[in-house]
């Protein structure tokens, strides 16, 4: 569906994931100093501009196996470490979080407010480091001058529901959720009734009958069983403005805690479909998109391995044992592995691939060979 | 006052309904007493044929075709049924082309393969927007804004693309046919976008456009043509009524709080029934009186499907009497018939 939907997915989901690493980091009482170079090392991987570049060009989504792949790499851009349980939490709720967000959007032009809250938010964390500073935005500059002022709402609408296919099936609850009654013990979220309508939008009731000539014959009202009002003023397109949403900002702070229940999955999951659970002739090409991306996130070699350290995001290190255990089958990610930055000869593939694209960087349609080698060295590693 | 309609058991589907406008398609096979429904998820249409009894289901699944060259996987971007005298065809239309089946999704009789650039480009390449017109037409839309005229024989996989239709500048949303059964009535199909322009043709060996009524800047996500009028719903919640050939503004209604997915007619009662992603199905009564081009509208129900963004809404005859509805993430038809 919309090529232009990965930059929004990959932006709000990787700005969900410093809201939670942050809140984890000074919930933990890491040291000042390492958490800021955690969260600036993520930074400053996420707006990588070769990477950006890559996730710019138009393209369809990536399967779900390979966006979790690019934020598994993402989360240990640094020093911090997390076990796989942790990480599938993490990712519970960057993704949760952010279907909440895509649904609940007034209108599908708002996602670009989320993403925007997003961003402030981002360059809030690197506010004191000019260089990562300017990088974000640059990247901010170019999402709204470049890639989504000129679309038409129907535009983002289409991209709102190619998120949304995205994000189909999930009823993760996610207990923020539950308690601020956002989300039913059933994993769906609740869709007001209420509040203000979105801006460009009549508060429902009204029916007016015109003459031929375009007068205004009569008018009724209708009850429309809601409970509406009037629109809040327009969001801030700009570089910096009042958003007006609040959907992408931080829900998370130091007495908030950061769970989910895995028990309680939607009735649903024994007719749970995966969009890609077919044998995928594709995987190849979508490997090969991988690898290019991949190849343009540089991964920070911690010289002095003193300096890591563990993030949980469990209370404590049996609950994550536990969680990892007793995580429900549908539930499971399954992640490419990819040590490429260890081993020297995928090293070189992985150069190779990229030294092969010019600068129009058409991708090369994939020889099979080229394909194999690239799934040899991504499976079983 | 009693309520107007009550839920009735929901139908079972395979897999849950994805956010498309329209996503929903009735068939009634009076003959055999049976109903088929449609709904598309991703790249799957699931079918379900539930007897009038309510007794018998039975379900089958179609794939959308991947196409020649194995680029991403090809998601379906509408499914329905167009009813033509005789014979009814499947159409689904996806990102790679337009495939067209029997009407119970047992033999595909057609593939049209859509221009798909061998990388993919800022602007989404697919079809949408589905529509049997008169005796032998089946227009679809694209994201270019071209419609394309299909000449269908009575019978055979003879199916030919006879004229694409160049009008719209942006990418088709739905398209409609005069549905009242009257052939007097000039215009025959209308055809609407992204932008909100609706375009009024009448049919034949080359399509006449009869008029372009412009949008307000505002998609127009689902359309019907009934006794001449066009009915539109729009992205900002709103229904509006035209007379189809001068394009005259009859009627505007602020009907829901959010974007608007599903429109459909009863023809045979003027039934109108809106549904939009605000969880709220509306049915209205039409009334037209030609002569003065003046319309009557009268609000009749409401239905909260609670948390759910409502994707598709259909009457399941002629009359109104039932209507049955889908929304995003749901795994079920919920159906409603007049108490």
């Amino acid at each position: 569906m919309s090529t232009r939907t990965l930059p929004l997915l990959f932006i709000n989901l990787g700005g969900e994931m410093l809201y939670i690493l942050d809140q984890r980091l000074r919930a933990q009482n890491i040291p000042a100093d390492k958490a800021k170079k955690v969260m600036n090392d993520i930074i400053t991987t996420m707006f990588n501009k070769k990477f950006l570049e890559e996730l710019f060009k138009p393209q369809e989504l990536y399967s779900k196996k390979a966006l979790r792949t690019v934020f598994d790499r993402l989360a240990h851009a640094s020093i911090m470490r997390l076990n796989q349980a942790s990480m599938d939490k993490l990712y519970d709720l960057m993704t949760m979080a952010f279907k909440y967000q895509v649904l609940l959007c007034p209108r599908p032009k708002d996602i670009l407010l989320v993403s925007f809250n997003h961003m402030d938010a981002i360059r809030d964390f690197v506010k004191d480091t000019p260089g990562i500073l300017s990088q974000v935005d640059e990247t901010n500059k170019q999402l709204i001058e470049v890639i989504y002022t000129p679309l038409s709402g129907g535009e983002f609408q289409l991209i709102r529901q190619t998120l949304l296919i995205f994000f189909q099936d999930m009823h993760i609850r996610v207990s923020i959720f539950l308690k601020d009654k956002v989300q039913n013990s059933n994993g769906r979220f609740v869709l007001p009734t209420s509040g203000p309508v979105p801006y460009g939008t009549h508060i429902p009731g009204l029916i007016r009958i015109f003459s031929c000539s375009g007068e205004e014959l009569r008018r009724m009202q209708f009850r429309d069983g809601g409970n509406y009002s009037a629109t809040l003023r327009e969001g801030s397109f700009e570089m910096y403005g009042d958003r007006v949403i609040k959907l992408g900002t931080n829900m998370y702070s130091v007495s908030r805690p950061v769970e989910t229940h895995m028990s309680g999955t939607s009735k649903n999951s024994s007719q749970h479909t995966k969009v890609n659970t077919t044998p995928n002739p594709l995987a190849k090409e979508e490997l090969n998109l991988l690898a290019r991306l991949m190849g343009g996130l540089e991964v920070q070699k911690s010289t002095n391995t003193d300096s890591g350290f563990r993030v949980n995001l469990f209370a404590t290190d049996e609950e994550e044992e536990e969680a990892l255990i007793s995580r429900p089958d549908e539930l499971s990610y399954e992640v490419i592995s990819i040590q490429a930055t260890k081993d020297k000869q995928t090293n070189a593939a992985l150069a190779k691939i990229m030294g092969e694209f010019g600068e129009t960087s058409e991708p090369a349609p994939s020889s099979s060979s080229k394909g194999d080698d690239l799934l040899a060295m991504m499976d079983g590693l | 006052m009693s309520k107007m309609y009550h839920k009735e058991k929901s139908i079972q589907l395979k897999s849950s309904a994805s956010a498309l406008y329209n996503n929903l398609s009735v068939l009634r096979i009076a003959p055999r007493c049976i109903t088929y429904f449609t709904v598309v998820h991703a790249n799957v249409v699931n079918m379900v044929s539930a007897s009038w009894d309510g007794l018998n289901y039975s379900h089958r699944q179609l794939q959308s075709k991947e196409g020649n060259v194995a680029t991403s996987s090809s998601l379906i971007m509408q499914a329905a049924w167009c009813v033509l005298p005789s014979r009814d065809l499947l159409v689904l239309t996806s990102q790679k082309g337009i495939q067209m089946y029997e009407s119970d999704g047992s033999i595909m009789v057609y593939w049209h393969a859509l221009d798909t650039p061998e990388t993919p480009t800022a602007k989404a390449v697919f079809a949408r927007g589905i529509a049997a017109v008169r005796e032998k037409y089946i227009c679809v839309g694209v994201s270019s804004g071209s419609v394309l005229v299909f000449d269908v024989p009575s019978k055979g996989s003879n199916i030919t693309l006879s004229e694409v239709l160049e009008e719209h500048k942006e990418a088709i949303t739905d398209m409609a046919s005069e549905c009242s059964g009257n052939l007097e009535c000039i215009a025959d199909l209308v055809s609407a976008d992204d932008s909100g322009l609706l375009c009024v043709w009448k049919s034949g060996e080359d399509f006449q456009l009869l008029n372009k009524i412009p949008g307000f800047d505002t998609s127009c996500s689902s359309v019907k043509l009934w006794k001449g009028t066009v009915i539109a719903g729009y992205g900002t919640g709103q229904i509006r009524l035209y007379e189809g050939v001068t394009g005259i503004l009859l009627a505007e209604v602020n009907a829901h709080a959010r974007w608007i997915y599903s429109l459909d007619i009863a023809p045979f009662t003027g039934l109108l029934i809106s549904a939009a992603e605000d969880s709220w199905v509306r049915v209205w009564h039409l009334s037209l009186t030609p002569e003065t081009n003046s319309v009557e509208i009268e609000h009749m129900y409401n239905e909260c499907v609670t948390d759910t963004q409502i994707c598709g809404a259909r009457f399941c005859d002629g009359d109104g009497y039932a209507f049955a509805v889908t929304g995003y993430d749901l795994s079920e038809i919920i159906r409603y018939t007049q108490a």
